[in-house]
């Protein structure tokens, strides 16, 4: 018998549940000590510049929220997806195409726009993200092809097509042949919520999706379902819950929400739509939705240090010349970490051999 | 350039494209015979990409960059089969945070390597043969990399389907339980396909760092871990449909740039989605056979296993 074994639980330990994202972020601060130190920087010193210090001014934490903004918003429909186990991976394709179809419409009415045209581009950036998603909702359920494949390969799709766009019809006709749009109207940017940052509408749009993501699964007979059909398919089956409807909905609920946070951040931070509109936005909302439990409330607390981690990282570079790349290892190490420690809730690790059963 | 000419560089260079994703996904095919769905290919292609061309450009020795390649990306796969067997950590989950560490990692190692150039392995040049018309160069004038995935083939299906062993890792990745009632040691099998597959995918990324395209760029495996991934289900974990497969992605990667060079009139953009379309198109034409992949694919697949459960 090996020293160290895996006991499992009779219940899951609701405790484990709350404990283990802070212990990851725990292991990841230790690995990022050590990892400072191997390529010759003062550990100390570098994790005050990647953690503390973007925090100490009030531009930094605008930037703090500007950043957790479109995580959070794709996160909180990933999460409702992941609890129904439906896999979709492709949020950043889905930004990418909210983006282009809510921006496309700042665009086209270059301009001759008025106070409607904002409200527009969100329902379009929303409707783009929906029909996104709806084809690997559809190739699921017709074809039964994997969603996390489908989804994945719609990232590049997605991505070719706003670099397609930015250095052709989107391109500004007046700009210098650079890769990007005209800068848009007045009309058709998100109205600024705190003065002196750059924080603007899409704040409020993630808090609401958060509020709106509680009560839907807390509260609703829809949520009910989800969780049912992600916790035993089985039983959702002989209880007549419609499983495709329920993919249907998670998917382009999801794909609406990542849609809504790329044309935020167009018609936001950006201001016109260029070929690099997100630093992985998608991809790092999947760690923030298993970071927070795939609660909307813990996405939240998740999507506000995941967006440290990416102003960290830029601001570390420029006060210390790390490597920028640091990040995304932050990143995929503290899921790494949460994932292992999430071994805790459902087993207790026991010393020594095995004790006799009773 | 004849027409011939063309043709026979076309069909060379398709062999090359074909290379990073047969050897992918020969791995995962192993990985997923054995029950384990390791969504993290591509970051271990590019874990392995870097590492090669890193120690090739450190040391000049290319074998050794070749071995360090399937060394790291057997380490990387560690990672997860550590989670997922040992920890139990939901493999979906695992695989992906794989790739995001392995893209944030394979940056992190490469930031010193970028915009150097490296030579390329040396092709096989046999006098009178590489020169014959339209199939010399695709079948005698290629590198060692090309020869070893096409190799791997029929190596992995002896394997698999003709060795004792073979057949243990097969029985795990279709009922773990009755395996392991049987005395099969199910953790430490699935932990050396784990292993193996990290390892070829390593030696496929590093194909692409260190021949096909020999320099280091960040994301520069541009999703074929993932195509790779599809190319398993598209071949209904046969080896043999693996290189088919790989060969029918190669086509569509090596068509799509003929067509940028010929000048046709449609946006390089557009073209380059044609691979990623493609996956997308055979998955659906292949998963809609539902009772086909039902049949093919291993019971076990994706689902965890505790010893003392």
């Amino acid at each position: 018998m090996s020293l160290l074994r895996l006991e499992p639980r009779g219940q899951a330990s609701k405790a484990m549940v709350y404990a283990t994202p802070l212990l990851a972020v725990a292991l990841t601060l230790a690995s990022g000590f050590i990892l400072f130190l191997l390529l010759g920087f003062d550990p100390l010193k570098a994790l005050y510049a990647f953690f503390v210090a973007p925090l100490t001014s009030t531009r930094g934490v605008g930037e703090l929220i500007v950043k957790a903004t479109p995580l959070v918003l794709c996160a909180v429909g990933l999460a409702i997806g992941f609890r129904a186990n439906v896999w979709n991976i492709g949020a950043e394709g889905q930004l990418t195409i909210g983006a282009i179809t809510g921006g496309g419409l700042a665009l086209a009415f270059y301009g001759d726009g008025g106070w409607w045209l904002l409200p527009l581009m969100v329902i379009g950036g929303a409707a783009g993200g929906a029909a996104w998603a709806a084809v690997p909702a559809f190739l699921r359920l017709r074809f039964n092809a994997s969603e996390i494949l489908t989804s994945l390969m719609l990232n590049y799709v997605a991505l070719l097509l706003l670099n397609y766009l930015v250095h052709g019809p989107f391109r500004d006709p007046d700009g210098f042949a650079f890769p990007e749009s005209r800068l848009f109207e007045a009309d058709a940017v998100m109205p600024i919520l705190w003065s002196g940052t750059r924080v603007h509408l899409g704040a409020l749009f993630a808090l609401l999706a958060v509020a709106g993501g509680w009560v839907l699964m807390a509260r609703t007979f829809i949520g009910f379902q989800i969780k049912v059909i992600g916790l035993t398919p089985a039983a959702a089956g002989y209880a007549g819950f419609d499983q495709k409807r329920i993919i249907w909905f998670a998917l382009l609920l999801s794909g609406a929400l990542a849609g809504l946070a790329g044309m935020g951040e167009v018609a936001g931070p950006i201001g016109q739509i260029n070929a690099s509109i997100s630093p992985g936005y998608g991809y790092t909302a999947i760690i923030v939705a298993f970071l927070g439990r795939l609660h909307p409330v813990g996405i939240l607390l998740a999507g506000l240090l995941m967006a440290l981690s990416f102003i960290g990282g830029e601001a570390a570079q420029i006060a210390m010349n790390l490597p920028k790349a640091i990040t995304g290892v932050f990143q995929g190490m503290l899921l790494f970490f949460l994932l292992a420690s999430d071994v805790l809730i459902r087993y207790r690790v026991r010393f020594g051999a095995r004790r006799a059963v009773a | 350039m004849s027409d011939l000419a063309i043709l026979g560089s076309i069909l060379a260079a398709m062999f090359a494209a074909a290379t990073p994703l047969l050897f992918a996904a020969l791995g995962e095919l192993v990985v997923e015979k054995s029950g384990v769905l390791n969504l993290g290919v591509e970051g271990m292609m590019l874990v392995g990409a870097v590492c090669g061309f890193a120690v090739t450009v450190q040391t000049g020795s290319a074998t050794t960059g070749l071995v360090v390649a399937a060394l790291a990306g057997a380490a990387t796969s560690s990672l997860f089969a550590l989670l997922t067997l040992f920890l139990l950590a939901n493999q979906v989950a695992t695989g992906l945070a794989l790739t995001l560490f392995g893209v944030g990692l394979s940056a992190l190692i490469g930031q010193g390597f970028v915009g150097i150039p490296l030579e390329g392995l040396p092709k096989l040049n046999i006098p009178g043969l590489t020169d014959l018309p339209v199939v010399g160069q695709a079948l005698f004038g290629q590198d060692i990399l090309v020869y070893l995935a096409i190799a791997a083939v029929p190596l992995v299906h002896l394997f698999l389907y003709h060795s004792r062993a073979g057949l243990v890792l097969r029985a795990v990745g279709e009922n773990h339980t009755a395996a392991h009632a049987l005395g099969y040691k199910v953790l430490r099998i699935r932990f050396l396909a784990v292993l193996f597959g990290g390892a070829m995918a390593g030696l496929g990324g590093a194909f692409l760092s260190m021949d096909y395209t020999p320099m280091w760029a960040e994301n520069m495996t541009s999703g074929r871990g993932w195509i790779a991934l599809a190319l398993v289900v598209f071949a209904t974990w046969k080896p043999a449909r693996v290189m088919l497969g790989a060969w029918l992605f190669g086509g569509v990667t090596i068509l799509q740039l003929h067509v940028q060079g010929m000048g046709v009139e449609v946006p390089s953009q557009l073209l380059s989605m044609l691979p990623y379309l493609a996956t997308v198109l055979v998955l659906v034409l292949i998963s809609r056979d539902v009772a086909r992949i039902r049949l093919n694919a291993p019971a076990s697949l994706g689902k965890l296993f505790h010893p003392d459960a």
